[in-house]
């Protein structure tokens, strides 16, 4: 490993500067746990419920699209609660991205990142790395089981429900989970869970796939191939194109699995990311 | 330099390694359908219920509100007497599916029912109105063995707890043969009325309650379909056997 991602930027832009998207992105997990916790804890009912549907003050539904389609697909018509705030849910993942829930909400997120940080502290190299694509067969297999058994199956062992759950409603075995994710990204398959497998993900990231929010990489000329960008990037192949990427391609990351998490900015000494909206329709993927 | 850079990483197809691709995803759909197999062979002894595990008022029946229910636990917030809660992994019940328990907490029976319409997704049915109406589960008294009327005396707690008294549950006067000169009083609960709110199962006085609420699929019997009760077809008809021929008695002279 050449050095660590991150060491130029720290010494250039300072170390706030260089975790400014990170820090901003852990408060961002927290508050969305906070809003559920101010109720039972404060009597302060901001949200109640939890990610797999909610209700914001009282009156705003909120509804995660991934566990409203398999029930859907297991035979259950959608009420019209869930069917709102399953819409207010997807449009907001449209404009986004999708898999701003991974980055900015998942708590699972947390868990993969600490175990991608440990691998690179401990200079753990090699594991099993299953194609990236595996996540849509899964999604795949998620609802096929959702309409073969009638039931949402796969909600029996989802480690993103387990642990929101229990991270608003009481943990029980819900830390098994967490300590699996941890050690099966840790030792058996780098960063093999968030983005590998995980359907949930793999939903989110279809959600945005027109959204207008991206990474722009409007100075890529100035990039001087230090690799920092790819070191901490959790999909890093999404990175080439808009870096590297001939005439053929704009200088902004356009592949759905972009995170938008802003970990390549913060690193990146040469300050070439930065968010951006994405003004002309239809372009890289 | 990290492994994971992207020309050894690229998950498009059609570019580089078409045969790698195909592969990967020979693989995982092998892998998927294993997985999924095992998860499908599970799903039966993970979902079914316990017998003292109940469900919120106006829940579906079981199979169909496993498919509706997101367990988001927004009725668990919306119960004021905290009786709900939702499973968590290690407990009996579906995980994550929200239940109580009739012993330790049971149902209040609120009059506007405030967990139903928090219900996002119709697996707490929004058409029961009346609390009335809600068939949580069934009481049945379970043990004669242990309860204190059966053994003649006047106990009476459950059927005094019961919200819906004298309808749900009432006391049969029965002669008690044992003193020869006592009446016992038979706590005798009626489905028909009984909304499994738990209450009694909650109030008996014993170290084990002998009146348990249980899931009405695992209460009730049911009789056949053809089966007439003489003294219920007398009351709607006038007689037992409508149109019953009548046939000369013929006995012997001087018999009754
Ligand atoms: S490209 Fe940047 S924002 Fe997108 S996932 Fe990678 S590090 Fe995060
Ligand atoms: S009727 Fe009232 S006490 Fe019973 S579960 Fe609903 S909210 Fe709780
Ligand atoms: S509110 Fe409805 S969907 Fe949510 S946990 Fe309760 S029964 Fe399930
Ligand atoms: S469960 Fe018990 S207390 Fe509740 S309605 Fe039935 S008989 Fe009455
Ligand atoms: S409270 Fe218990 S012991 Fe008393 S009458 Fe009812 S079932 Fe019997």
């Amino acid at each position: 490993m050449s050095r660590r991602a991150g060491v130029e930027a720290i010494r250039t832009r300072g170390w706030l500067a260089a975790h400014k998207w990170l820090l901003i992105r852990r408060a961002s997990q927290l508050m969305v746990f906070a809003l559920f916790w101010s109720g039972p804890l404060l009597g302060l009912w901001i949200a109640r419920g939890n990610l797999a549907s909610s209700t914001l003050f009282g009156v705003i539904p909120l509804s995660d699209p991934f566990i409203q389609l398999q029930s859907w697909v297991a035979g259950h018509p959608l009420a019209q609660d869930a069917l709102l705030g399953t819409s207010l849910v997807t449009l907001f993942y449209m404009l986004v991205g999708g898999r701003l829930f991974c980055s900015w909400v998942c708590p699972l997120n947390v868990v993969s990142d600490f175990a991608g940080w440990s691998r690179r502290r401990l200079g753990l190299r090699g594991g099993w790395r299953p194609k990236r694509h595996t996540r849509y067969l899964v999604l795949l297999m998620v609802l096929g089981l959702a309409l073969g058994t009638g039931q949402l199956a796969w909600e029996l062992v989802n480690p993103v429900s387990m642990v929101q759950r229990g991270l608003i409603f009481g943990f029980g075995f819900a830390w098994m989970a967490v300590a699996a994710l941890f050690l099966w990204e840790l030792l058996v398959s780098p960063q093999g869970w968030c983005g590998r497998l995980c359907p949930h993900g793999a939903l989110f990231s279809l959600l945005g796939r027109w959204a207008p929010l991206r990474i722009h990489t409007p100075t890529r000329e100035k990039c001087d191939d230090c690799m920092d960008c790819y070191q901490v990037c959790p999909e890093p192949q999404v990175i080439k194109p808009a870096l590297k990427g001939g005439d053929a391609t704009v200088p902004r990351i356009g592949e759905i699995n972009c995170t938008n998490c802003g970990r390549c900015i913060d690193v990146c000494p040469q300050s070439i990311f930065t968010f951006g909206i994405k003004i002309k329709p239809s372009e890289t993927s | 330099m990290d492994e994971s850079l992207p020309p050894a990483n690229a998950a498009t197809p059609g570019g580089v390694d078409r045969r790698g691709f195909l592969q990967g995803a020979a693989r995982g759909i092998a892998g998927s359908s294993v997985f999924a197999t095992l998860l499908w062979s599970q799903t039966k002894p993970a979902t079914a219920l316990p017998s003292q595990s109940l469900r919120p008022p106006g829940a579906l029946a079981e199979a169909d509100f496993l498919k509706a229910c997101v367990r988001c636990g927004l009725c668990v917030r919306a119960c004021p007497y905290h009786i709900l809660s939702l499973a968590q992994p290690g407990a009996a019940e579906p995980l994550g599916t929200p239940f109580f328990r009739a012993r330790s907490g049971p149902c209040e029976m609120c009059e506007d029912i405030p967990c139903v319409p928090a219900c996002p997704t119709g697996a707490l049915d929004r058409t029961l109105k009346k609390i009335d109406d809600a068939r949580m589960g069934l009481a049945v008294l379970s043990d004669h063995e242990t309860c204190l009327n059966f053994q003649g005396l006047r106990c009476d707690v459950c059927y005094r707890v019961c919200p819906a008294i004298d309808k749900a549950i009432t006391l049969e006067m029965t002669p008690d043969l044992r003193s020869g000169h006592h009446a016992k009083f038979i706590p005798v609960v009626h489905s028909q009325y009984c909304t499994g709110c738990g209450k009694c199962e909650q109030g008996c006085v014993l170290p084990q309650a002998a009146i348990k609420v249980i899931p009405i699929a695992l209460a009730k019997g049911a009789s056949a379909a053809h089966y007439r009760l003489g003294w219920e077809e007398k009351a709607l008809h006038g007689e037992a056997v409508p149109n019953l021929i009548k046939l000369p008695i013929r006995r012997p002279d001087g018999q009754p």
